[in-house]
């Protein structure tokens, strides 16, 4: 009973349905995401393959682009963040409006990756929070959209708390053909 | 290819060629500092040479391998005689630790311009009668010249301050990102560490500049 946010009530002749407030604005906010794309890095592309038609984050409210960070709630920071850029990034963060929230997209974002060098950034969490980290070199656009419903659940209900998406892999059916290397190095096929 | 032109150098410069080789079929001149500018003006100009095409200026740190501790390595073309040349030169550290100085090569080709505020930027040379000699990809606040090899390896100087109190979260790992990213560079002072030093070298087994 608790944890139905939005409850139907039956039975008058119009119907209605009962929500709390803070319920339905996370429901409203979820599902418009205007994104301030901040993209300094080979992940750009994978970013283009998940905005264009084929992976289509549009399904999921997040199809708005807004080149300015004053009007837009979602910051993607997909690439490296070097030392010299972390000031404009500051910049951007801090001009976008409440409520803001922040992805990290790939490894250089989220840690730096194998940036491990004077001009990297070891991840833009020392310099903005961050709400989801998307591992990855780059990240394939699936676990992007994962991240995507995952921030879209963490807006729902509230939760400002960092969050990580869990590595997946395909689900992939026993009857077909998988290649492994036997004991003697020869690859044997496993068929089901 | 290219053996032509080191025989015109060495006709033309004779004992400021230090020595001439040839790299996988790359003819290579290493010259004195002090002809370094005449060189580069000798090769653009004379008829038999005609380098036109400016490639590539960098710097490398010898640092503990050779003295002269720092050469720059320049790098031509010829569009007309499609020669292909390097041209190296050793430079030192001044004796009060002064960064290393070598002639600019801007008023022979415009495009060492930025290639030298890099190796500037990089490495510490400075390059006399550069016009614009600034940092061309580190930050004006940064101090040090990050490819110079006395350069601590985790040193960082980073323009905004850290964040502080947020946890990360698996499987990036406290402090900074993933545990496995992360290289020990100090280990070869480890290595070092017990050697003998035998009062030429420093403590590090390199040899004083």
């Amino acid at each position: 009973m608790s944890d139905k946010s939005i409850q139907v009530i039956e039975g008058s002749e119009v119907g209605f349905a009962t929500t709390r407030v803070d319920a339905l604005l996370g429901w409203a906010r979820k599902y418009s995401l205007f994104q301030y794309p901040f993209v300094t890095a080979c992940c750009g592309m994978e970013f283009m393959a998940l905005a264009s038609p084929r992976f289509d984050m549009a399904r999921f409210g997040a199809e708005a682009p807004r080149f300015t960070p004053r009007q837009a709630d979602l910051l993607w920071v997909v690439g490296t963040v070097s030392q010299r850029q972390a000031p404009v990034l500051k910049m951007v963060y801090d001009q976008m409006a409440d409520p803001k929230y922040v992805l990290a997209f790939g490894t250089c974002a989220s840690c730096g990756g194998f940036y491990d060098n004077y001009a990297t950034v070891p991840g833009i969490d020392k310099v903005i929070p961050v709400d989801v980290y998307v591992p990855g070199c780059p990240p394939r656009p699936e676990g992007v959209i994962d991240g995507l419903l995952l921030l879209q659940d963490k807006i729902a209900t509230g939760d400002r708390t960092p969050a990580v998406v869990k590595p997946r892999t395909d689900p992939v059916p026993k009857d077909l053909v998988s290649l492994r290397r036997s004991a003697e190095g020869d690859p044997v096929s496993e068929a089901g | 290819m290219s053996k032509v032109v080191l025989k015109r150098l060495e006709k033309r410069f004779g004992e400021a060629i230090l020595s001439t080789h040839d790299q996988f079929g790359d003819e290579t001149a290493v010259v004195t500092p002090e002809v370094w500018h005449e060189v580069a003006l000798f090769l653009r100009d004379d008829s038999r040479c005609q380098m036109d095409h400016f490639i590539d200026l960098t710097a490398v740190d010898y640092l503990g391998r050779r003295t002269p501790r720092f050469e720059v390595v320049l790098h031509m073309r010829s569009m007309q005689k499609l020669h292909r040349i390097r041209v190296k030169t050793p430079v030192a550290m001044g004796p009060d630790g002064e960064n290393p100085k070598v002639d600019s090569l801007v008023d022979v080709w415009k495009g060492a311009n930025w290639f030298e505020r890099e190796a500037w930027d990089m490495f510490g040379i400075e390059f006399k009668g550069h016009p614009d000699l600034r940092r061309l990809l580190m930050y004006e606040e940064f101090e040090g010249h990050p490819l110079r090899k006395d350069y601590d390896a985790n040193k960082t100087q980073p323009l905004v301050e850290y964040r502080e109190g947020y946890e990360k979260q698996a499987p990036f790992g406290l402090p900074e990102g993933m545990p496995f990213g992360r290289q020990v560079h100090d280990r070869w002072k480890v290595h070092v560490a017990g050697r003998q030093t035998d009062g030429k070298t420093n403590i590090l087994g390199f040899e004083e500049d």
